[in-house]
């Protein structure tokens, strides 16, 4: 017993100091020669940006700290993945991207008050970061005052659009119409029962998801209920459940209330194998906590699974695993953040220059052909045109796509008819 | 609502609904009791609470790793040795923290109420240091998994009715120890007036670090069997603390029954709440009211008559 | 009943009543230092965006103030002060968000002139509680009236009962976790987790650029500094030495025929009100507010401000204040891991080594030779120093 708890602890504080001072010394290896000389500085500058003739300088700013540090290190780690690829392959305009990182400790002020840092202080080109929709709430006034540039990788609830933001993640109907659509025609599904956590993001989606299914696919939500933040208790809902017999059960519960509602669930009786349940909140990232034989046979629907087979994510992977540990497992949010950089390195190239004002114009129509996910494209309201896929969960805590939507989805913020 | 169903159905919902509230009993009582020891007998607030029950919770895991790689035969029973092994950890943690930290504040209870705030904090981030940021998952043995099928439409989760026993056994146990042993006539003495326990040569001191020892190590077998039902991360402590001080509180401190009956009235409450209701409405609705009968009746439910 | 240990009865006792000026002269040169270094120093030494920070943290110093007033003084301990803070801070930002939300701003919404996360919430008319909103007199009339109401009423049930000490810590503390379930939940009325963002004017001027951070850290530095001076006033009086009275023997009080359960009410109310004023600060320096600020761990938060500081001294809570979030901002700059480590190790040293905090320390050990060297140096001066008038 002894032993087994000394190695845990070794490994684990091995692996966290690895993460650490992986990035470091890997930036100092890279050969001087790597960078061609770029157009002057003058000119791809007229803003007052960090930027000299040999670096340009780029803000991560997540929670390393507080609760949202489970789900933000994965965003965190992809960031640094693709900064250092891309300083490797020769940086962006000549220039080699210095990162400062900031920390937002799970606290939206704190996120408003290192975006300003970020820029005001530091003059970074862009930021990649926030992951909550209230970090990015807190943090995009700032942006917009100061005119900076934010990557935002998480899907979320849609219901916005800025100048200032490229939204890396799905916004909600994108997620989430295709998978409704391919759950009422391959398992004839009537009936829908929502189970959320109590926020922002369940809410506006289940509400969208109530009308698709209402008005377009004409059928019923049997149900719709909802638990506040950290709720462990689900026996309750559960039995509702087998009252009402829904087709299918339709989840997007977060953080710690997904791992006992999954886990009741299994206890209760629910065989996920029979029953089928839909949920837009559970990726690799979360199934780590809820355990792969408890959620195993659910249907998660994401643009992007790890288990994808095209050469680009066997590339990633392989990427990422060497960088981060072989454990790591890669969510669709993981993925997202890792276009941020990439996305912005093409669309200075396209634009010749680093200035904000210049970037948001000439993000439209920026296509990424190397992603993992497969081809993406940055529509111009600033989110990302992408595939929908619907995967079943394995015991192993990976997934298996049933189900691709053919063509890339356009993302759609202000839905009309949904609102 | 019910219109729809037939009456078979609506027979089974409703008793296992009322498994639901049982189960949800035993998971808060099983919360309560080692804070009913801890603030009920010595006054002692202890944020730390549910942190004691998260390395009651780390420890099964570490368990569940360690049978799954050295003793896989045995994996079936592990959860036993977790057990056991969870109430030494916590309880040895907890007479440590007695030792260093409580005993100089016995006076002043709303010190100890800070000053195990700020322990809660360091062992939140010594769990993340050690264990990482991420919920770690505790795999369960096999029997533990699945439903007991009492009729065709009764199901009966295991774990629930595994949670249900380890509840009634510790709850006997504390009852035993508390009002049949010589160990709890000392404690009740120390409780009730401490000077002159110790002038007929009760050692106060040690009856203090084992009683202690015993709240947050009944906290670790807790935290022990809510892996199987709730999540294990190094926050998950916090999700548990208003709920159980509430609990206690509304029992009446140093009441045993009072808390055992305060957490069947709560959790029958929000349970029956919670399925007629959406779940945040229940759980408002449901603190509201033991609030406001707090207000009404600050002693709590039950009592203890003593002589201040 | 709790027994506060205390090296030395506070100086209010022990001065008596014959000699009882409003400030003693240490006191007058310790406000004029605090003064001196809030208004002139520190907007000297800083930067705009350091200067603002520096802002917030004096919003929290309010609620220090007043847990110093009800848990200093009067020894009621509230885990629930994030309620009154965030009760103040959304009254003032449903006022900023409705002047944001004008129809002009608003036009894109299926119902323009409402704040938007009403509009996705498919409410289609202003909820009559957002109505006392749209004017400003009646924002600030609110702001300090709500919650001194709600503390009221919460006072006046539980002392009437005489829930004392660790009963009254852990239901304000339920009613802290009520309350930001309640505004989490209801996010058509509240911005649900989110909060209220993107707040641009007061009553159109402009919120958001440095020279308005500036005035209202001015403001706000005035302001506390008339909240000190209120909060001296209260503890020189007579009212002020009964709480203290009852904070140390509660009984004796109440068989001399006093309304115990009053004086208890009005030390919490007045904490209340000065939470609510901090809180109107943030969301006007902040530019927002979210039920972040009203749970269990950021009221928690604040009562280690007050300890740190100490809790019998106006001044150390300010000092407290500042030194906790100084320090959590630059060690979580340069350690985010282990800052929890030095907050909670901060908790336990305050508790064991330093029970009044860094006003203890200065008390003992600065202030016997800082006096002894003022009045070798001029004694005439210290004698010169105003006397201020006498409590009531």
């Amino acid at each position: 017993m002894a032993d087994e708890t000394n190695t845990g602890l070794q490994s684990a504080l091995r692996r966290r100091l690895l993460m650490g001072l992986a990035g470091a010394p890997a930036l100092a290896l890279l050969p001087r020669q790597a960078f061609a000389a770029g157009p002057p500085t003058a000119m791809v500058n007229t803003s007052g940006l960090a930027v000299t003739d040999t670096e340009v300088t780029v803000g991560i700013l997540h929670s390393a700290t507080g609760t949202m540090a489970i789900s933000e290190t994965g965003s965190i780690q992809a960031e640094k993945l693709a900064i250092e690829e891309i300083n490797a392959a020769g940086g962006v305009l000549g220039r080699k991207i210095k990162i400062i990182q900031e920390d937002g400790a799970s606290d939206w002020p704190t996120f408003a008050e290192k975006a300003k840092k970020l820029l005001v202080n530091d003059h970074c080109a862009a930021v990649m970061g926030c992951w909550t929709s209230a970090s990015r709430k807190a943090a995009l006034p700032v942006f917009e005052q100061y005119n900076g540039l934010l990557y935002y990788p998480t899907f979320y609830e849609g219901l916005e659009q800025s100048k200032n933001v490229i939204y890396t993640g799905q916004e909600a109907t994108q997620q989430i119409l295709a998978s409704l659509n391919w759950v009422a025609k391959e398992k004839g599904a009537k009936t829908f029962f929502f189970i959320g956590s109590d926020y922002i993001w369940p809410r506006t989606s289940n509400k969208i998801a109530r009308k698709h299914i209402e008005n377009v696919l004409k059928t019923k939500v049997v149900g719709e209920e909802y638990f506040p933040l950290g709720h462990t208790q689900f026996n309750s809902v559960i039995n509702k459940l087998k009252l009402t017999k829904p087709d299918v059960i339709f989840t997007d519960v977060v953080g710690g209330s997904n791992v006992a509602f999954y886990k009741q669930l299994k206890a209760a009786g629910i065989d996920l194998s029979k029953q089928t349940l839909l949920t837009i909140s559970v990726t690799e990232d979360e199934i780590d906590g809820i355990g792969g034989e408890n959620i195993a046979g659910a249907y998660s629907c994401m643009k992007y699974f790890q288990s994808l087979k095209n050469p680009n994510n066997e590339k990633f992977v392989a990427a990422f695993k060497k960088m981060w540990g072989e454990k790591t497992v890669i969510g669709d949010v993981t993925q997202a953040a890792y276009l941020g950089p990439y996305l912005w390195k093409m669309t200075c190239e396209k634009a010749n220059s680093f200035d904000v004002d210049k970037l948001a114009v000439a993000s439209a129509d920026i296509e990424f052909k190397e992603a993992p996910e497969g081809y993406v494209k940055i529509h111009p309201n600033h989110h990302l045109w992408s595939k929908t896929r619907v995967a079943r969960a394995l015991p192993s805590g990976q997934f298996e796509v049933v189900y691709e939507s053919p063509d890339l989805i356009e993302p759609n913020p202000f839905p009309k008819g949904y609102q | 609502m019910f219109g729809d169903y037939s009456l078979a159905d609506l027979s089974a919902i409703f008793a296992m609904q009322g498994f639901a509230g049982l189960i949800l009993f035993s998971v808060y009582l099983l919360m309560a009791l080692g804070l009913a020891i801890i603030f009920g007998q010595m006054g002692v607030i202890n944020m730390a609470h549910g942190e004691f029950m998260i390395l009651g919770a780390y420890v099964t895991y570490l368990c569940s790793t360690f049978f799954q790689t050295y003793l896989p035969g045995l994996f079936a029973a592990y959860f036993f040795v977790a057990m056991a092994l969870a109430f030494l950890a916590s309880g040895a943690l907890g007479m440590l923290v007695e030792w260093s930290l409580i005993r100089h504040l016995y006076k002043r209870p709303l010190d100890t109420l800070l000053a195990t705030w700020g322990l809660s904090l360091i062992l939140q981030q010594t769990y993340r240091t050690v264990f990482g940021a991420r919920e770690v998952g505790v795999e369960l043995p096999s029997w533990l998994i699945g439903s007991v099928q009492v009729t065709d439409t009764i199901e009966v989760p295991i774990n629930g009715i595994f949670v249900m026993a380890v509840t009634t056994l510790i709850t006997l146990g504390v009852a035993a120890l508390m009002y049949r042993s010589r160990f709890g006539a000392q404690v009740r003495a120390v409780v009730q007036n401490r000077a002159m326990a110790g002038a007929v040569g009760i050692d106060t001191e040690k009856v203090d670090r084992l009683t202690f020892g015993l709240g947050c190590g009944i906290a670790g077998i807790a935290g022990s069997a809510f892996t199987m039902v709730g999540s294990t991360g190094p926050t998950s402590g916090q999700l548990y603390i208003v709920d159980t001080f509430l609990i206690v509180v509304f029992g009446g401190a140093a009441s045993l029954l009072g808390t055992i009956a305060s957490a069947f009235s709560i959790s029958q409450t929000q349970s029956t709440l919670e399925f007629f209701l959406s779940g945040s409405t229940a759980k408002v609705i449901t603190l509201l009211a033991v609030v406001g009968i707090l207000m009404l009746r600050p002693q709590g439910l039950f009592t203890l008559k003593v002589r201040r | 009943m709790e027994h506060t240990p205390m090296a030395h009865r506070p100086a209010a006792v022990a001065a008596g009543v014959h000699d009882n000026p409003f400030m003693k002269p240490m006191e007058w040169v310790s406000l004029a230092l605090l003064a001196a270094v809030i208004l002139v120093v520190l907007p000297i030494l800083l930067d705009a965006f350091r200067l603002n920070l520096v802002g917030k943290y004096l919003t929290y110093a309010f609620v220090a103030l007043g847990l110093v007033i009800c848990w200093g003084f009067g020894g009621i301990l509230s885990l629930g002060q994030g309620c009154f803070f965030g009760l103040g801070g959304y009254c003032m930002a449903m006022y900023l968000k409705l002047e944001a939300s004008s129809v002009e701003n608003t036009k894109i919404q299926s119902t323009p002139g409402i704040p938007d996360f009403m509009d996705w919430n498919q409410i289609t008319e202003l909820p009559w509680i957002w109505k006392p909103f749209q004017s400003l007199p009646l924002t600030l009339f609110l702001v300090v009236a709500l919650p001194a109401f709600f503390a009221f009423v919460i006072g006046t049930a539980m002392f009437r009962r005489r829930v004392g000490g660790t009963y009254f810590a852990i239901i304000t503390q339920a009613i802290a976790a009520i309350l930001t379930i309640l505004i989490v939940g209801q996010q058509g009325y509240t911005g649900g987790i989110n909060g209220i963002t993107d707040l641009r004017t007061l009553n159109g001027w402009d919120i958001r650029t440095d020279s308005a951070h500036n005035i209202l850290y001015f403001v706000n530095g005035g302001l506390l500094i008339g909240c000190i001076l209120f909060a001296q006033y209260v503890k020189k009086s007579k009212l002020g030495r009964i709480l203290v009275a009852m904070r140390d023997k509660e009984d004796r009080v109440r068989f001399s025929g006093y309304q115990v359960a009053s004086f208890k009410t009005f030390a919490f109310c007045m904490a209340a009100v000065f939470a609510a004023i901090g809180g109107a600060m943030f969301t006007l320096q902040v530019g927002f507010m979210s039920p972040s600020f009203v749970g269990i761990v950021p009221s928690i938060e604040m009562v280690i401000y007050a300890a740190v500081g100490g809790r019998l001294s106006l001044f150390g809570a300010v000092w407290g204040t500042l030194l906790v979030n100084w320090a959590k901002t630059s060690f979580s700059e340069s350690f985010p891991e282990l800052w929890l480590f030095g907050l909670g190790a901060l908790f336990i040293a305050v508790v064991l080594a330093f029970p009044n905090g860094l006003a203890g320390i200065y008390r003992t050990y600065v202030e016997p030779r800082l006096t002894r060297k003022v009045k070798a140096l001029a004694p005439a001066e210290a004698r010169a120093l105003p006397h201020g008038t006498p409590a009531e």
